[in-house]
């Protein structure tokens, strides 16, 4: 990849553009003027955090299925052993894998986004 | 179908408020993505009345969308108003001669909607204690109304919805390994049948509108009301989706499960449990999930290309962090 510019680095600058015209629009496409924002951001945090995300689950899968292969292959595996009640929340290492592969992707698709189990913000 | 509802609203001013009748202020809310809600006032010879048009803006499917028709709404929310459910006014059902397509009108409630407001802004801080029981208050006139003869309100149980949420997902090509366990899971978990009751369909922290002082003043958007399992209604105010940044107040990110029953119960509704509700829950996140699959295909496919449309669709990985956590928690 070069990088002068890199591609989150275009992310960002359209998102900023988008941002910047957004008060000079109606309210309809003032909202979807944020959720193309939004977007932007998304594009930039997949291609920052999305490499280390994808190795940490391939591992992951690998680890609980017991054999290697790509995302897609190991992905693939894991719903048809789940699918086929070979695999349950009983079976050791699935669910800590699982919510790893969720924490990755939620970091990507909404940060902000506070999961079940988040404890209250503090008061301070 | 597009139509230029601005253009159309003066007219409609006019059958509403008579003769000499004239449209004083239109807006549109910025809200749902197949539904439009406009804003609108008319002054006419019996004084100023601030509306609310409700108007289908995408094509109305309801194979796949579980969508009831406008009208079925309208008489939804006059039925349940009638057992004393809180519920806007029904002004007008619109019909040819308004050129608006399906859609009606209903009287403002003045409130809230905007569930991040209700869970965090300090205007909600001396009522948001109330809100989960007067939550389990209003729902029991709702499932108390009985059904409607006429309108073919879909009926469904904890099993239905999973082998309709399940058949989406395998026709979606979407591999989503939590998505799997979590049907697996609640498929072992089936609760006992009970009698199926009418359900608002969508009741969550979005959908009701709060007052600031006395608390639930109106519950709104119906279009997903069918006939069912009236835990089904409390698990989705419960589902982490519309918590707005409090999953640990877990009724609609105000309060807390106990006060929901107990407020259900005092007001005279049949006992349900907990576990019952989670249940419910978890299926709540599950149905979200697929849902925003549906949003996504929807874009896919060309149906309705709004940017919208996709970016719901990275709103799964939210219900799959939920999910995850349900499943270690148990029922």
């Amino acid at each position: 990849m070069i990088t002068h510019p890199r591609t989150e680095e275009l992310a960002e600058a359209v998102g900023a553009w988008i941002d910047q015209i957004r008060p000079s629009l109606d309210p309809r496409n003032a909202f979807l003027a944020r959720v193309a924002a939004n977007a932007m951001a998304t594009i930039g945090r997949e291609l920052t955090l999305g490499p280390v995300a994808e190795a940490r689950a391939i591992h992951a899968m690998a680890e609980v299925l017991g054999h290697e292969g790509t995302h897609g292959e190991l992905n693939h595996a894991l719903c048809g052993r789940i699918q086929a009640g070979e695999f349950t929340v009983e079976t050791p290492g699935l669910l800590a894998a699982l919510k790893v592969m969720a924490r990755d992707q939620i970091a990507i698709d909404q940060p902000n986004y506070k999961p079940e189990g988040t404890p209250p913000p503090s008061a301070a | 179908m597009t139509v230029d509802v601005l253009a159309t609203l003066p007219g409609l001013a006019q059958r509403l408020g008579g003769d000499g009748a004239h449209l004083a202020a239109a807006e549109r809310l910025s809200g749902g993505a197949s539904m439009e809600t406009w804003a609108f006032a008319v002054d006419g010879p019996g004084g100023h009345e601030d509306l609310i048009l409700r108007r289908r803006s995408a094509p109305f499917d309801p194979d796949t969308a579980r969508s009831v028709s406008l009208a079925t709404e309208a008489a939804l929310i006059q039925a349940t108003g009638a057992r004393g459910a809180p519920v806007p006014t029904i002004r007008h059902l619109c019909d040819d001669a308004d050129g608006l397509g399906e859609a009606y009108v209903m009287g403002r409630v003045e409130g809230e909607t905007l569930g991040r407001r209700i869970v965090g802004d300090a205007k909600f801080d001396a009522v948001r204690g109330r809100l989960a029981r007067q939550c389990g208050e209003v729902l029991v006139p709702i499932h108390a109304t009985p059904p409607l003869p006429g309108l073919n309100l879909k009926v469904s149980d904890g099993e239905g919805e999973l082998n309709r949420y399940e058949e989406v997902y395998r026709a979606s090509g979407a591999e989503r390994p939590i998505l799997d366990l979590a049907f697996q899971y609640l498929r072992r978990r089936l609760p006992t049948p009970v009698e199926p009751v009418l359900l608002h369909g969508d009741f969550r922290n979005g959908n009701i509108m709060f007052d600031a002082e006395k608390g639930v003043a109106a519950v709104l958007d119906w279009e997903l009301s069918h006939i069912g399992d009236p835990a089904e209604d409390m698990g989705w105010i419960c589902t982490n989706s519309w918590r707005f940044g409090r999953p640990d107040r877990p009724v609609g990110g105000f309060g807390d499960y106990a006060d929901l029953l107990d407020g259900y119960q005092a007001a005279g509704g049949r006992p349900i449990e907990l576990s019952r509700v989670r249940f419910w829950q978890m299926l709540g996140s599950l149905r979200w999930g697929v849902m925003c699959l549906t949003m996504y295909l929807s874009w896919a496919n060309g149906i309705e290309r709004s940017v919208e449309r996709p970016m719901i669709g990275r709103r799964v990985s939210e219900t799959e962090a939920d999910l995850v956590v349900l499943l270690e928690e148990g029922l």
